[in-house]
């Protein structure tokens, strides 16, 4: 099979990596093996990166890897004996021959060096068993979907039931290329057909697809299978495997599942993890970015000092250093006993003793139902008074809460949650149901009827053990979990409490996720609305004034979609409604910022408050906050240039400082605090995130600048140490003349009359874009066949710009992202735009 | 400089010759019909090796503009102007030690249909492009820059959609038509086309004159760099000479199928009027093409000096000075 004079010409293939390597085998034989190498010419110490594939690929899989070697690297690809393009085989070859073959290979090719190995599907167990066997080389192992152990509790793949059924198996796998063309049939989107064809092209006929048919004979799961001992030492050797180790992984696998991820990250705890989420079986295909991942993985090793120095889930100890997260409802339920702590529209209420009470019980039941120090409990709660319980019942636990938005969409919070791996869910009963459907492993507790518990426990959370895992909102891609520790948990409520001069003596309404949990915490009464937190917009003016009125609040927070609807429904208010409303001091926005407007009409309703929006993210919140009134002046001193949002100056606690955009768009990684310098947001914090949650190479470059989190945001700094938000770091446009970021084009857009909102995007390729603003005009619907607006509009938008403006289009709405239902999907607008301006119709 | 214009006569080889004898340049022109200009004058065919050799002898730089220009004719005109001219005028350049051409092209040479959005001057694509004035022009500007070499700088310029006061090519058809209720806007009117005011034209023409030699042996898109809906493209041109805009809309489909048949009844017929639509205008019409400027910016040392919307008023005036 060992093509003469090359490969066939195959997509992304240079026919220079291919060689054929005789190899005499542990039966004397000598075999002719095809690998792909990068630098056949490279001395036997380069180090080398051993790329197994599995079945029925072969090494096409790893061509990204060999095109672009890792700096100083070297990649070796062999096709497995029997398969690609490597010799064929009479018989079938077990699992210890495969190990034994492979260092028979890596011997004949003299790899003396340091190797890291990499494997897809069933290479895992063979590179593994080789890893064992060249522990003195070893550096690092990297495995993508693959498995070494069949876990209990997961499913037996049809591909190993296949491995029992002789017949259907050479239907299936020889006899037929059914299995060759499946394999890659899985990703979505599909493979382009060339290299569909490239896969199956080493496999076009029955003799050439035997070793595919034995391969599948070989997986040795069951205990009868011959070869079941060496996985057994393999799967159980890797235990002791001290060098790093990466795990890349496609979450939409139907044939490793979650179960099989779970159990390499049990043998080995130490890895770094990386999930695509859109990525299936074929890693490799679906996330080409692994290539570019494993070169970074690699350099960062140069700098490791010890080998793999991320715990997954910090331990509990004993001595922790300052108070828990429940100290302050502790204090309250010695000092005021009797007063309301929580409290839910319609009656429900809890004094401080209850709910340290109720707490206390909670925790003991959760202990008592295996909560353990270090687990994770998803919560499939609404915001309620239970919820609260929980929330702190878990914390005392010793266990982290990981909390999805119903607002991303059942198949989003799905993966969410998934991709957290909860050992436990606590859910109210269509919460339970819904787990199960969307397949969330973890014991499954009711929520208000947990199990009673007596044994209360004591130890308090270090600082840095794992308090939270919370969800991004995937306005751009999946969303991302975002893992705080309870040190950072406590610097957020002490820059919450310090920005706003919160004490004992003021009571919250919040209809805003993190902050409708604090109470407690903050040792301030609290009141959740009677609405559901995660679905913007459904708060209404009068279940707002209910809130407040039940605990006479002093504080309401909420989401700039909720505030904009309290605004829409405040007619509908009684009387008394608005006399509550009236008590306000203080009204906090949060989310996205709140366009000046709506904080001037909130005013008129809560006229005591003083209105605040805060800037910042699921990562870290708040950054900066600003009041109405700076709003206002922050608009004289920029009249006539302003360029984005001012959002006001960083708290205490947060540094904020600029990464400049150069004028092709490109970022150098030079922070600096220089005034009207342009570029990325970056934000150091103690209240900050610890790190994305299974998302390695997304944490790396997140936070590329050691203590800082890399925001994707746009902005710059003024005079006055204020930052302006100019929009998202992949939204910005690049024009012949350099960097233009549109915020501030579509505020001075929006502000013509006959504008309702805008969008400015580039349409054409980097550094020689043009910007395209689209319109959604007052009144008129604009023709959607013909989306050029109006000369006169175009000219007044022309002017008004102060930007050099290519076309000015016109939408009837403009997308936007599906949570907050606020930022315009300026990357679905510009896609738009540039099929409209390539023309015809 | 002792510079060699041909085309003359042509809207921008006038304007081009005017610059150069406004800046003092020692001009001759070569065309078949007297200029009216104050300076040499060669008459003749530049695809005539005589009257070339004649012109070309000892200039420092030859600015080849003339070509024939239409979208209808039979293709020897064509092949005779745009290849055999060029053919003339590089052995005229070679057998007359002028070290420097500047060879005029167009962006159809590379516009097979699709649009172009953003990209440089792409190679001339003697397949892919429609009609005969494409066709010739992109063989023209092959063969020109295979004779850049040492003896010869050669440099292509590919002008896009020049236009200004008195064009009688672009302006003055479009606005002819729009006067008859004539003039549609095909498909959505949306096509993000860029187009070159004469004045511009001129100079970057004049700037690649003065750099052909050490910038030699590419093609370079020369345009305002400021691309407009092909709409708003044409009811500015229509508000700027004073008629209605037009308000039909013609579905690209049935242009280009109209364009189909009158071009086979054109060239059955053999008829050389100017036809009311073609394949070739109803691709040009409808489709994107603006291209990346940097490059062209960089290499000629040059950038726009009259902005679209001062064209746009230059052009009115002009229309309200001749009325």
């Amino acid at each position: 099979m060992t093509p003469l004079g090359g490969l066939p010409g195959l997509p992304g293939i240079d026919p220079s990596w291919s060689r054929s390597v005789p190899v005499t085998d542990g039966d004397g034989r000598t075999r002719t093996w095809h690998v792909l190498d990068s630098d056949p010419l490279a001395g036997p110490d380069v180090p080398t990166l051993l790329c197994v594939h599995g079945n029925p690929t072969w090494s096409y899989l790893w061509r990204r890897l060999v095109a672009n070697p890792p700096a100083g690297w070297r990649v070796v690809a062999p096709d497995q004996l029997g398969m690609g393009y490597s010799e064929r085989l009479d018989h079938p070859r077990g699992l210890t021959q495969r190990v034994q073959d492979l260092g028979d290979l890596t011997a004949a090719l003299r790899l003396t060096g340091p190797v890291i190995t990499v494997a897809h599907d069933w290479g895992g167990s063979i590179s593994l068993g080789w890893a064992l066997a060249h522990r003195a080389q070893l550096r690092g192992v990297v495995l993508t979907n693959t498995a070494v152990h069949q876990p209990a509790d997961a499913p037996v793949p049809v591909l190993i039931r296949l491995a029992h059924a002789r017949a259907l198996r050479e239907a299936v796998c020889v006899r037929t290329p059914l299995f060759v063309r499946a394999a890659t049939a899985l990703s979505r989107p599909a493979l382009p057909r060339a290299v569909r064809a490239a896969f199956a092209a080493p496999y076009p006929d029955a003799a050439s697809r035997r070793s595919v048919g034995d391969f599948v004979a070989g997986i040795p799961f069951d205990p009868a299978h011959p070869e079941h001992a060496t996985l057994g030492g393999i799967s159980a050797g890797i235990r002791t495997l001290d060098v790093p180790a990466l795990l890349l992984w496609g979450p939409r696998d139907p044939v490793f599942g979650e179960q099989y991820l779970r159990d390499l990250r049990d043998r080995l705890p130490h890895a770094d993890l990386h999930r695509y989420e859109a990525a299936s079986h074929l890693l490799p295909e679906d996330a080409p970015a692994y290539a570019a991942d494993i070169a970074h993985w690699i350099a960062d090793l140069q700098t490791r000092v010890a080998p793999a120095p991320t715990p997954a889930r910090p331990a509990v100890t004993g001595s922790a250093a300052g108070p828990p997260l429940w100290q302050a409802l502790l204090d309250r339920a010695a000092s005021s006993p009797d007063e309301v702590a929580v409290a839910e529209v319609g009656g429900a209420r809890l004094t401080w003793a209850q709910l340290r009470d109720r707490v206390a019980t909670a925790a003991a039941g959760l202990v008592g139902a295996g909560v353990q120090q270090g687990h994770r409990v998803a919560l499939l709660v609404p915001p309620s008074i239970e919820l609260t319980v929980c929330v702190y019942a878990i914390w005392q636990a010793g266990a982290s809460i990981v909390v999805a938005d119903k607002g991303l969409g059942v198949r989003a919070m799905g993966r969410a949650l998934r991709s957290a791996e909860p050992d436990h869910i606590i859910g109210i009963a269509t919460g339970l149901a819904a787990a199960r459907a969307m397949r969330i492993p973890g014991q499954r507790l009711r929520a208000g009827a947990l199990p009673a518990g007596c044994i209360h426990p004591t130890l308090q959370p270090s600082p840095d053990a794992e308090a939270a895992v919370v969800f991004t909102s995937g306005a751009t891609g999946p969303a991302k979990g975002v893992v705080y520790l309870h040190r950072q948990v406590r610097a957020q409520l002490d820059v919450v409490r310090a920005a706003y001069g919160l004490t004992a003596r003021d009571r919250i309404v919040a209809a805003f996720a993190p902050f409708a949990l604090y109470g407690p915490a903050l040792g301030i009464a609290s009141a959740v609305p009677d609405t559901d937190v995660t679905a913007p917009g459904s708060l209404t003016a009068a279940a707002l004034a209910d809130a407040v009125a039940a605990i006479d609040a002093t504080v309401v927070f909420a989401s700039p979609a909720a505030l904009r609807n309290v605004d829409a429904t405040a007619t509908g208010l009684t009387h008394g409604q608005r006399a509550s409303l009236r008590a306000v001091r203080l009204l906090m926005s949060a989310g996205a910022p709140v366009p000046r407007d709506l904080l001037a009409r909130l005013s008129t309703l809560l006229p005591s408050a003083q209105a605040h929006t805060p800037y910042g993210m699921t990562e870290v919140l708040p950054v900066t906050d600003i009041t109405l009134a700076g709003i206002d002046a922050a608009d004289i001193d920029a009249a006539g240039e302003g360029n984005g949002v001012c959002v006001g100056r960083p708290l205490p606690g947060a540094d904020v400082r600029i990464d400049p955009l150069d004028a092709t768009g490109n970022l150098h990684s030079q922070l600096t605090s220089t005034p009207g310098a342009v570029g990325e947001i970056c934000v150091a914090a103690a209240h900050g995130k610890d790190r994305y949650d299974s998302l390695w190479a997304t944490e790396r470059a997140a936070s590329s600048e050691p203590g800082f989190h890399r925001t994707g945001d746009v902005g710059a700094l003024d005079e006055q140490g204020r930052l302006w938000v100019m929009g998202r770091l992949q939204h910005i446009i690049t024009s012949a003349d350099g960097v233009v970021t549109p915020v501030g084009i579509e505020q001075r857009v929006e502000a013509l009359a006959g504008v309702r909102s805008a969008a400015a995007v580039g349409v054409g390729p980097v550094g020689a874009q043009q910007i395209v603003i689209v319109v959604v005009p007052d009144g008129a619907r604009p023709s959607r066949r013909h989306p050029v607006a109006p000369l006169a509009l175009a000219e007044s938008v022309h002017a008004a710009a102060g930007a050099p403006i290519a076309a000015v289009l016109q939408m009837r709405a403009l997308p936007v992202d599906i949570r907050h239902q606020s930022k315009i999907d300026r990357r679905a607008v510009a896609e738009w735009a540039t099929r409209a301006l390539a023309g015809r119709a | 400089m002792r510079v060699l214009l041909t085309g003359a006569t042509g809207a921008l080889g006038r304007s081009t010759a005017e610059a150069l004898l406004r800046e003092g340049h020692d001009l001759t022109v070569l065309q078949r019909r007297p200029s009216g200009l104050d300076c040499r004058e060669v008459l003749g065919d530049v695809a005539d090796g005589g009257a070339t050799a004649a012109a070309a002898a000892g200039q420092d730089v030859v600015i080849h503009t003339a070509a024939k220009v239409d979208v209808v004719g039979p293709w020897k005109e064509f092949a005779r102007a745009n290849i055999d001219g060029t053919r003339s005028i590089i052995a005229a350049c070679l057998a007359g030690d002028v070290p420097a051409l500047v060879h005029i092209s167009t962006p159809s040479v590379a516009h097979a249909g699709h649009a172009l959005m953003g990209v440089g001057a792409e190679p001339a694509d003697v397949r892919g492009t429609r009609g005969h004035y494409a066709r010739s022009k992109a063989i023209a500007e092959r063969i020109a820059l295979r004779a850049d070499g040492d003896r010869l700088a050669v440099l292509a310029l590919r002008p896009h959609l020049v236009w200004g006061p008195g064009d009688p090519q672009l302006v003055g058809r479009i606005v002819e038509r729009a006067r008859r209720g004539r003039l549609a806007v095909i498909g959505a009117g949306a096509a993000l086309i860029d187009t070159t005011y004469i004045d511009n034209a001129v100079d970057a023409l004049l700037a690649a004159a003065r750099v052909c030699g050490p910038v030699h042996g590419e093609a370079l898109v020369v345009s305002n760099g400021e691309p407009r809906p092909i709409a708003e493209i044409l009811e500015r041109l229509c508000r700027a000479a004073g008629v209605g805009p037009p308000r039909r809309h013609v579905p690209y489909s049935a242009a280009y199928a109209a364009g189909t048949v009158i071009d086979a009844a054109w060239w059955i017929a053999k008829r050389r009027t100017t036809p009311p639509i073609t394949r070739f205008l109803a691709q040009q019409l409808a489709t994107a093409h603006w291209f990346d400027q940097r490059r062209t910016r960089e290499l000629l040392s040059w950038t726009p000096r009259t902005s679209l919307d001062q064209g746009f008023e230059q052009l009115r005036a002009s229309y309200t000075t001749s009325d």
